[in-house]
């Protein structure tokens, strides 16, 4: 029988969602780590019953937690994120030099291939890898090291590495993306890294076609076509079909192009979904009305998704890694909103149901789909 | 034995439910204290002090014997009150946040 699960991180804890493939009950298990910020659960897709976890606190600081069963017991992990070398600085908000300091884990990436292999995404922004089921971790510092590295700039909400995309038939190539220095690409494993900016336009910036300091909220891959990108920026979402060497922008008819999230279809990858926010002082739907968009032609034109969603005083903002898609033959999609609501669609985006309501705010969602 | 209070969130990582007792080597100090915590509770590691450079984490303090011990050496002998086990040594996280 095959099974789906959607793991959830919260401001508060973790959550486990699940379900038969109908996707209509669901049993919720949680909080795990209750109190905690959790960042990001994530899976491996080569051994589903292994989950990451990336538990944080102000107080505190990092913590990673394993599941070998999951998401039944969980264990700490290593949690030393050590900059490789002398970290210098980047810029401040000011644009002041400001050293290199670790913060937390925004994003795991589990290797397709191996368990024990995870990837983590760090702020201050850094790419850092595990090959022992995360009990230590590696910085891969090609990318930090990269000569633009002085002039990246935090985001408002920190200077994250938040994207970790590995191309499925190319073990050497990895996307990643930061806030707000813009995407990058290695094509060696992560020994050196090339910016992949050209064709973004931010009028946030001095230059606004500057080769970094892009503030990119997302980007989405389809695994059968892995030089195909899709990227929400912080204004505009994007497309490129060269492996980010040019971007395009497809923000087309939608009503507003400032969002956080954006994934691709299972199964039709010219099919994407994003969640349109009314703009970067208003963090929130358009007219008070949740909608998802999709798009089947890649981008450009966008129908407006509500069936299911509050079309009324809808005020919540659903945050850059809160967006998933599971691999039924019907393809499903979840999201989260800083509502504590995880909206799940399991005809492709057409109709929508509250999985659970009343969650502290969603800070990342993921699928399984279990067979 | 050295009685150690963990605020809430480290006793739940740590799997324990009330004060830690820990038998410290030499004498008792900040330093020696939350090496002998650490080295029985290694998922304590990074959550009290940072893992490299041992700074105490910003919203922590120590408190023994109604004294603010976060500002000594982490080499200064703890009170004997707390190095005979009589009174504890609490590790205690800011009153702020959501």
């Amino acid at each position: 029988m095959s099974k789906a699960r959607v793991l959830v991180g919260t401001r508060k804890g973790a959550f486990v969602l699940t379900s038969d493939g109908r996707r209509k009950q669901w049993n919720v298990s949680g909080p795990h780590f209750a109190g905690w910020e959790i960042y990001h659960v994530a899976g491996s897709p080569a051994d589903p019953n292994r989950l990451y976890a990336s538990q944080s606190s102000g107080w505190f600081g990092q913590v990673i937690q394993r599941s070998d069963d999951g998401g039944k017991s969980w264990a700490p992990v290593g949690n030393k994120f050590d900059y490789d070398g002398v970290p210098g600085t980047h810029q401040w908000y000011d644009g002041t030099p400001h050293p290199w300091e670790f913060k937390r884990v925004w994003h795991l990436e589990p290797s397709r291939s191996d368990p024990d292999t995870v990837y983590a995404g760090v702020e201050d922004a850094a790419l850092f890898r595990s090959a022992d089921g995360g009990q230590n971790w590696e910085e891969l510092s090609g990318l930090r090291k990269h000569g633009s590295g002085p002039r990246w700039q935090p985001g408002a909400g920190g200077m994250c590495l938040h994207t970790i995309i590995l191309d499925p038939g190319n073990p050497s190539r990895i996307y990643i993306a930061i806030s707000a220095a813009g995407a990058f690409r290695t094509d060696d494993g992560g020994k050196s890294w090339r910016p992949i900016n050209r064709g973004l336009t931010s009028q946030y910036i001095p230059d606004p076609t500057a080769e970094v300091g892009h503030c990119v909220h997302k980007i989405a891959m389809h695994p059968s076509r892995p030089d195909v990108l899709f990227m929400q920026k912080h204004w505009d979402v994007m497309r490129s079909d060269d492996a980010g060497d040019e971007w395009r922008e497809v923000s087309g008819n939608l009503p507003t192009d400032f969002g956080f999230v954006i994934d691709v279809h299972a199964h039709e990858p010219e099919t994407i979904f994003v969640v349109p926010i009314k703009s970067d002082s208003e963090h929130y739907p358009l007219d008070g009305k949740l909608r998802v968009y999709r798009s089947r032609s890649g981008g450009n034109e966008w129908e407006a998704l509500t069936k299911g969603l509050p079309q009324e005083n809808c005020y919540v903002n659903v945050l850059r890694d809160a967006m998933a898609v599971d691999s039924f033959d019907e393809c499903g999609v979840y999201f989260g909103t800083t509502g504590g609501q995880v909206y799940g669609s399991a005809d492709g985006g057409d109709s929508w149901e509250a999985i659970v309501h009343d969650l502290p705010a969603v800070l990342s969602v993921e699928v399984q789909t279990l067979s | 034995m050295i009685r150690v209070i963990l605020p809430h969130h480290l006793r739940t990582l740590a799997q324990v439910s009330a004060e830690v007792e820990l038998s410290v080597e030499g004498a008792a100090t900040q330093r020696s204290v939350l090496d002998a915590l650490e080295a029985r509770y290694p998922m304590l590691l990074g959550t009290i002090r940072d893992q490299s450079t041992q700074q105490r984490r910003a919203f922590l303090r120590i408190f023994a014997c109604q004294e603010d011990l976060s500002h000594d050496s982490v080499d200064v002998p703890l009170p004997a009150a707390v190095a005979r086990g009589d009174e504890p040594l609490m590790i205690v996280g800011a009153i702020a946040g959501g």
